[in-house]
């Protein structure tokens, strides 16, 4: 008797016939809510509510028990639990999506077999486990059959995280995909698809050869370039001067990369045209000291470019500093014993070494970029982009969600694009420079030319952001900003009052509400995304499995898509049975694990393949199993891949707004949806107070968890401890 | 043998990461919906949040709030359709409220105060066949920064043609009517005072005067009052908003005469909490809900006759209003082929 099946079994028959089948007290007056404990169960309901289509789940539940039980059966288990997980998974599913609030959800089913007494509402905890249970019978039956090498942790985390894509990011796409080819009227049909993907404005050329806009995605995929290129440079610039020279404000240096990253996008932009804008104080200073005619330069792609490569700088810089970090110093002594110059050594070693962080933070930032949605709306000017324009084919007056669809086909396909030629750029090439031998280098100084250049990208852009910070923390504390600049707390207070009631501490300022949840959300997000990310890289380099460049593929795919239309196809997917989910405040948890995931993975996939396999090897070697080894020796050496995970998910999910704006509920706010409110208003006082207080609140959080994590040790030699043993980000 | 215990380890760690989310899918709202009337809400926000507390405060029912522009609300109460979490809309451009009429989002319902309301409020009532109802109107008018025209010694704008006036090159600021349903009222107007071909012949002037088309309904009076452009065209409450805010900025009604938006409310077809829906639409209605507009500095114009209008707001019989013809170009119909129009020979033109 294999204790594993057993649990997960009896997990399976504990959700089946004691814990509540659906969630919550019933979603209409018709349904009356199950009762709590066994009486809501699937098997006391199928039984005594007529719900007989909930009964046939036992059978699978029953197979599995015979074939663990009996040990005439022993010899066909794996096959037999195979079978039991993927008839119970099917049948749950398929029971689930055709039977709906009022019965029959598929019309042709009703008039074959008639119509149902009652009908369901959406999948509560017991289905929830008995689901989890059909998952890992169906991989350990995998397993058992010799897939995944027979390894049972393996093939159940890869259909855990296989069933969660599934489920949370294919669902609801799939949902919104299926509009593009809407007719109107109900059908699908791949005329109106093509029509809407062909569209003219999409694609037409004409800023070329005469005095007219472009085509959204031409303008689209050139911002997204210079984006690429700008943040990925600034971002190996400010990494070589954090972890190669001797450089000594590096503290403020990081501290002020990572700024603009913990700030919610909008913000940046409204400094930017409060200093560029034509009443701008840097547009009036150059109008009235060098006669410069004020312009609206801003306002369009230059302005967008600047306020994403403000934004996106920290996230290539995180992503560039594992790498930068990882390398192997005594790579490049050897080169140098070899008597290779400076120069020649950081060509063909060090530069070689970093190609896998220089294209991962090229793809981060290219993506982003076309998924960015705060800037352009804010500073797009005339400038139409594919985010924007998804946004208002939804929310604008011509309506229309088939061609939201089209744009967000050719926003995904745009992004794998580039992803698929990042691959290509990196090849099948190694990059292991952390090995168990231990390294006894040291990091050696940069090449005089690189050593300047990088300085001279860095620290201007450094000095830009700090200004830009100055601005905007002083700004929530001027009475009317640009205009009347005197001091004041009201903004403050406004968001933040406390007042003493009867009823003791009485939370009056406008901003609680709305800041709890999203303290709430971004707390229990952080970590569910690190752990999922970081599984999931874990998956990707260190086990052979077939098909793992397709999973690759679908893990990556959720960041291809853009928060609007994730929001949308949320609220499509799960506001009905059987995974119902909107006005919850697991909506919103959910929508940001699977969208920042991607960003864990990608960091992840960076330091994980800097180590070398000899270390799995190794403890595997001395007995540890797969889960000893990712505990004792793979997360130690993945501290800054850990921190940059959670540091970001935290951070995305207190500054992200387009995924989010369709799914915030009156009852669960989240501060950016407020702070955008405010600024639509014109109210930047409050909105930039609101800001700072955010801004502050991240940075506390970041250092905790820096704290909490710590840094990775590699035993490696220093120059001077005080200069090269810098604390990753 | 050790793998196993490592893989009911691992597993239980799997377990665990969706048994919370589940526990939580599992608790959450459902339950706590029961008793909460919730309400998206399409004005200011200070203003939602005022009536909320208002109506809170009488009727003893709590009330979730949120606030959202026009499409956004229709594109949720549209996408919630099967099993809506919504029971009220209110406020926001009469449009796209008889829009969620015409796709039967909305519930039919008559209310006793019909009789108080003024006759444009009633009419958004007959027009969505009693699923929509008018609390307030807004025209549509310049807003103009002041200090910089004295600057320039350039003279207010008071007429649509003015406008085309050759000081106001790249200086004058008006939403994307495909974005924004107060650029759709704008070009609606213009396409009823002036006859369609000579209106789209106006904008095409026009175009060369506008540095820029928002995205955004109300962005051109906030960039009025940075001073990001001289003039926007707007609903005057917008502009009036940011006068109070204290911006060197004031409004103006078009001499030829302008169109409105009726602000308007509806309840949500599939509300699970009918009776307080009810409840809050008749507060909407009356003289002390509708007071908590002009309360929190919000200068539409009520619909209830019993209504005091706040002094700031623009008198609505002072502006020369057109008979704006809802029904025809409330349309979908319409709508689309005067946007298509405008996309075709405004917009793609030299930007």
């Amino acid at each position: 008797m294999r204790p594993r099946s057993a649990i997960w079994l009896a997990l399976g028959w504990v959700g089946f016939a004691l814990l509540p089948w659906f969630a919550g007290g019933g979603t209409q007056p018709a349904l009356e809510p199950p009762a709590p404990g066994p009486a809501g169960s699937a098997l006391i309901d199928g039984l005594t509510n007529g719900r007989w289509w909930l009964l046939p789940i036992a059978l699978p539940l029953l197979l599995a028990l015979a074939v663990t039980a009996l040990p005439r059966l022993r010899p066909r288990q794996p096959a037999a639990l195979l079978a039991a997980g993927a008839f119970g998974l099917a049948w749950v599913a398929v029971q689930g999506f055709a039977i709906g609030l009022d019965g029959w959800a598929w019309g042709w089913l009703g008039s074959l077999f008639g119509p149902l007494p009652r009908g369901q509402g959406g999948y509560g905890i017991g289905a929830v486990l008995t689901v989890l249970s059909f998952l890992f019978l169906m991989t350990s039956g995998f397993a058992g059959l010799g897939f995944m090498k027979g390894d049972r942790f393996t093939a159940g985390a890869i259909g855990l995280v296989l069933a969660a894509i599934a489920a949370f990011v294919f669902l609801p796409v799939g949902y919104v995909l299926s509009g593009a080819g809407d007719t109107g009227d109900g059908g699908f049909s791949l005329v109106a698809l093509a029509g809407r993907i062909a569209a003219p404005d999409i694609w037409r050329l004409s800023c070329l050869t005469e005095a007219k806009a472009c085509g959204v995605v031409w303008n689209s995929v050139f911002l997204a370039v210079l984006t690429g290129i700008a943040t990925t440079l600034l971002g190996l610039a400010f990494a070589l001067v954090a972890v190669r020279t001797g450089f000594r404000a590096k503290k403020l240096l990081r501290l002020l990369t990572v700024l603009p990253i913990i700030t919610p996008p909008f913000v940046i932009s409204l400094a930017v045209i409060l200093l560029f804008g034509r009443n701008g104080t840097v547009t009036l200073a150059l109008s009235d000291w060098f006669g410069i005619p004020v312009s609206r330069w801003i306002y369009g792609l230059p302005g967008v470019l600047l306020t994403q490569t403000l934004a996106f700088t920290p996230i290539s810089f995180l992503v560039m500093i594992g790498v930068v970090q990882g390398i192997g110093p005594s790579l490049e002594e050897a080169a140098q014993t070899l008597r290779a110059s400076r120069w020649v050594t950081f060509r063909t070693v060090t530069w070689p070494l970093m190609r896998p962080g220089v294209a991962n933070a090229f793809l981060i930032s290219f993506i982003e970029s076309l998924a960015d949605f705060g800037n352009p709306l804010i500073l797009g000017g005339n400038l139409e982009v594919l985010s924007t324009k998804i946004y208002f084919a939804v929310v604008g007056a011509q309506n229309d969600p088939g061609r939201a669809a089209a744009l967000g086909i050719i926003l995904l396909c745009l992004c794998l694009g580039a992803f698929w030629v990042q691959r290509q750029w990196l090849g099948k090439k190694s990059y292991a420079t952390v090995g168990g031998k231990g390294d006894n280098g040291i990091p050696s100084e940069l090449p005089r030319g690189i050593r300047i250049a990088a300085y001279a990208t860095a620290l201007p852009w450094a000095a830009f952001t700090f200004i830009l910070y100055g601005l905007i923390l002083f700004g929530g504390f001027t009475e009317n900003w640009g205009r009347n600049n005197s001091l004041t707390l009201r903004h403050y207070l406004a968001a933040f009052d406390l007042s003493w009631g009867p009823g003791g501490l009485i939370w009056s300022g406008r901003a609680w509400g709305s800041l709890f949840t999203t303290i709430e959300v971004a707390a229990l997000s952080a970590p569910l995304t690190a752990a999922v990310g970081l599984l999931t890289a874990y998956l990707l380099v260190r086990q052979q499995f077939k098909g793992r460049g397709a999973f690759e593929f679908l893990t990556m795919l959720s960041f291809a898509i853009p928060g609007t239309v994730i929001g949308i196809s949320y609220i499509l997917a799960f506001n009905q049975p059987p995974i119902e989910l909107t006005g919850t405040v697991t909506i919103l948890i959910i929508c940001f694990v699977f969208r920042n995931m991607p960003v864990s993975i990608r960091a992840g996939v960076a330091a994980m393949s800097q180590i070398d396999r000899s270390l799995d090897e190794c403890s595997l070697t001395l007995g540890a199993g797969s889960v000893q080894t990712i505990r004792r020796v793979i997360l130690p050496l993945l501290r800054p891949a850990i921190v940059a995970s959670l540091v970001y998910s935290f951070v995305r999910a207190i500054t992200s707004i387009s995924a989010v704006i369709f799914l915030v509920s009156p009852k669960y706010e989240l501060a950016t949806a407020y702070i955008v409110g405010r600024v639509e208003q014109g109210d930047f006082g409050l909105a930039i107070a609101y800001s700072s207080a955010l801004i502050v609140l991240m940075s506390i959080v970041i250092a905790l968890i820096q704290f909490a994590v710590g840094e990775r040790r590699i035993g490696r030699r220093t120059a001077t401890s005080a200069t090269l043993q810098e604390k990753p980000v | 043998m050790k793998s196993t215990g490592n893989w009911i380890k691992s597993a239980g760690l799997g377990l665990g990461i969706l048994a919370a989310g589940a526990v939580l899918a599992a608790t959450a709202a459902p339950a706590k919906a029961q008793g909460t009337l919730t309400v998206l809400c399409g004005v200011q926000e200070e203003w939602c949040k005022a009536i909320a507390v208002a109506f809170e405060k009488k009727s003893g029912t709590a009330v979730a709030m949120s606030r959202k522009s026009a499409g956004e609300a229709l594109a949720q109460i549209r996408a919630e359709a099967a099993n809506p979490k919504t029971d009220v809309w209110w406020g926001g451009p009469g449009d796209p409220h008889l829009q969620a009429a015409e796709e039967g989002l909305t519930l039919a319902y008559e209310s006793p105060q019909f009789k108080d309301l003024q006759p444009w409020a009633q009419s958004q009532y007959k027009q969505s066949q009693g699923r929509s109802i008018g609390i307030y109107a807004g025209a549509l008018g310049f807003t103009y920064n002041t200090e910089l025209l004295a600057k320039r010694k350039i003279q207010a704008p008071k007429c649509w043609a003015d406008l085309l006036r050759p000081e106001f090159k790249e200086e004058i600021q008006i939403a994307n009517p495909n974005a924004s349903g107060t650029a759709y009222t704008a070009l609606a107007t213009l396409v009823q005072i002036l006859g369609e071909d000579k209106a789209f012949d106006y904008l095409k002037k026009l175009n060369d005067n506008v540095n820029q088309y928002t995205k955004s309904g109300s962005a051109p009076a906030a960039a009025v009052a940075r001073s990001e452009t001289l003039v926007g065209v707007i609903f005057m409450h917008d502009g009036i908003n940011q006068k109070i805010n204290g911006f060197p900025v004031d409004v103006a009604a078009p001499c030829e005469g302008t169109g409105y938006e009726i602000g308007s409310v509806s309840i949500i077809k599939g509300s699970k909490n009918l009776d307080a829906a009810k409840a809050f639409y008749e507060f909407a209605l009356s003289p002390e809900g509708q007071a908590t507009g002009a309360e929190t500095k919000q200068f539409q114009m009520p619909s209830n006759r019993k209504s005091a209008t706040p002094p700031e707001a623009p008198n609505l019989e002072a502006i020369r209003l057109i008979d704006y013809n809802f029904q025809k170009y409330g349309t979908a119909e319409e709508r689309k082929r005067l946007l298509s129009r405008w996309d075709a020979e405004i917009k793609s033109v030299a930007r």
